[in-house]
């Protein structure tokens, strides 16, 4: 491959062109048999760029995994059971800098509650009246940012019928991918030298900034970012085990009361 | 993938303590999402401020990881850290918001001052 052939392939991977959802039209008999709709989920996948994204963070995360002297099974079974990015860094990091159990557990709980809202917002896309509660179960367990973000964009291009079984497509390409970087990130820590070791875990906290930055259209959005990043280095120094916890309360109930008060009476 | 099955498991205290701490933790929220859903709206003020903040903690999470790095991170000196953050933001807002273009300029500048350090 030339270079210019290169560069342009390339940059139609990552321009807005790029994001044209290649599905069959909403009344295609394509649509029809049970197991078109799971595939069609699984390979949407390719055309996001969120998968590289999640791609790399998992990188990082098995990385991270490796060099706080956790097993390769313990960081697979924390991405396919926890399934939440900064949980599973909160769990490692909190554990590896000695926290106990429970303070370990309080800090991923709170940070696991962003999950709660997404919940709410993603199933009213893909519920019908006939919809049983237990049919949306594994949907759930995929929600989180990736899948919350991708199914506003994917969803109005999916029959409403077929809605739970091509997420339910969508969720396990976007494992699949997740678990596979895990493995690839610990092996490359085990093996590399700390050069590249560094540049692996200096990958989870930049694309954790530009994905949230990216997703924060809302002051209160940018806001709890930007102080949450302050506030931390401050709350580090009590020392109280729970610092996230500290700053982030803190940071986020700043960002919504000023959210209120913008919004005025 | 090189060693023995007891390595690849590690120890099952370790598994517990993933369930415990990492597992139930996460899997609550979803559930609670997926039983009371039904009833809550979107824009309401007790779920802005949960959003935010959950935010707040992920940027926490960001910075405890750039402010107490983790293994080989904690190799390259801090500067060169905070850096990488700062020159990584500014190619991302230049490129409109291109989450790769700020990663890769992040990396860059803190590959490039370690080779200089030496």
């Amino acid at each position: 491959m030339t270079q210019l052939s290169f560069i342009r392939l390339i940059a139609a991977r990552f321009t807005p062109s790029h994001f044209a959802v290649p599905f069959p039209p909403l009344d295609s008999p394509q649509w029809h048999p049970p197991l078109r709709a799971f595939a069609i989920g699984m390979g949407a996948v390719r055309s996001t760029i969120l998968s590289l994204v999640l791609f790399v963070t998992y990188v990082g995360i098995g990385a991270l995994a490796h060099d706080t002297h956790f097993s390769l099974a313990w960081a697979m079974m924390g991405t396919l059971l926890v399934w939440a990015g900064p949980a599973q860094i909160i769990l490692i990091s909190t554990l590896a800098s000695g926290a106990s159990i429970v303070q370990s557990a309080i800090a991923v709980t709170v940070s696991a509650i962003r999950l709660f809202p997404m919940v709410v917002a993603v199933l009213p896309m893909m519920r019908a009246p006939e919809t049983k509660r237990r049919q949306l179960v594994l949907v759930a367990h995929f929600t989180a940012v990736t899948l919350w973000v991708e199914c506003y964009r994917f969803l109005p291009h999916v029959p409403r019928d077929k809605r739970i079984a091509f997420v339910h497509g969508l969720g396990c390409g976007l494992v699949l991918i997740g678990l596979v970087a895990t493995v690839i990130g610990y092996e490359l820590a085990a093996n590399l030298t700390q050069t590249f070791g560094s540049a692996i875990l200096l990958l989870t906290p930049l694309s954790f900034l530009f994905s949230t930055a990216r997703n924060s259209k809302e002051l209160a959005d940018v806001l709890a970012l930007g102080l949450g990043l302050a506030f931390y280095p401050l709350a580090s120094l009590l020392n109280s085990g729970l610092d996230i916890l500290v700053s982030g309360v803190a940071a986020g109930t700043i960002a919504f009361a000023v959210h209120k008060w913008r919004e005025g009476p | 993938m090189s060693g023995t099955m007891s390595e690849f498991f590690g120890d099952w205290h370790a598994l517990l303590v993933l369930l415990l701490a990492g597992v139930i933790p996460n899997q609550i929220w979803r559930m609670l999402g997926l039983w009371l859903g039904g009833g809550l709206d979107e824009g309401s003020d007790l779920l802005m401020w949960v959003k935010a903040v959950a935010t707040a903690i992920l940027a926490g999470v960001i910075a405890q990881i750039l402010v107490q790095p983790p293994g080989a991170l904690a190799s390259v000196p801090g500067f060169l850290r905070y850096g990488a953050l700062v020159v990584g933001f500014a190619a991302f807002m230049l490129t409109r918001r291109s989450i790769f273009a700020g990663v890769l300029c992040g990396e860059i500048f803190m590959l490039t001052g370690r080779w200089f350090l030496g």
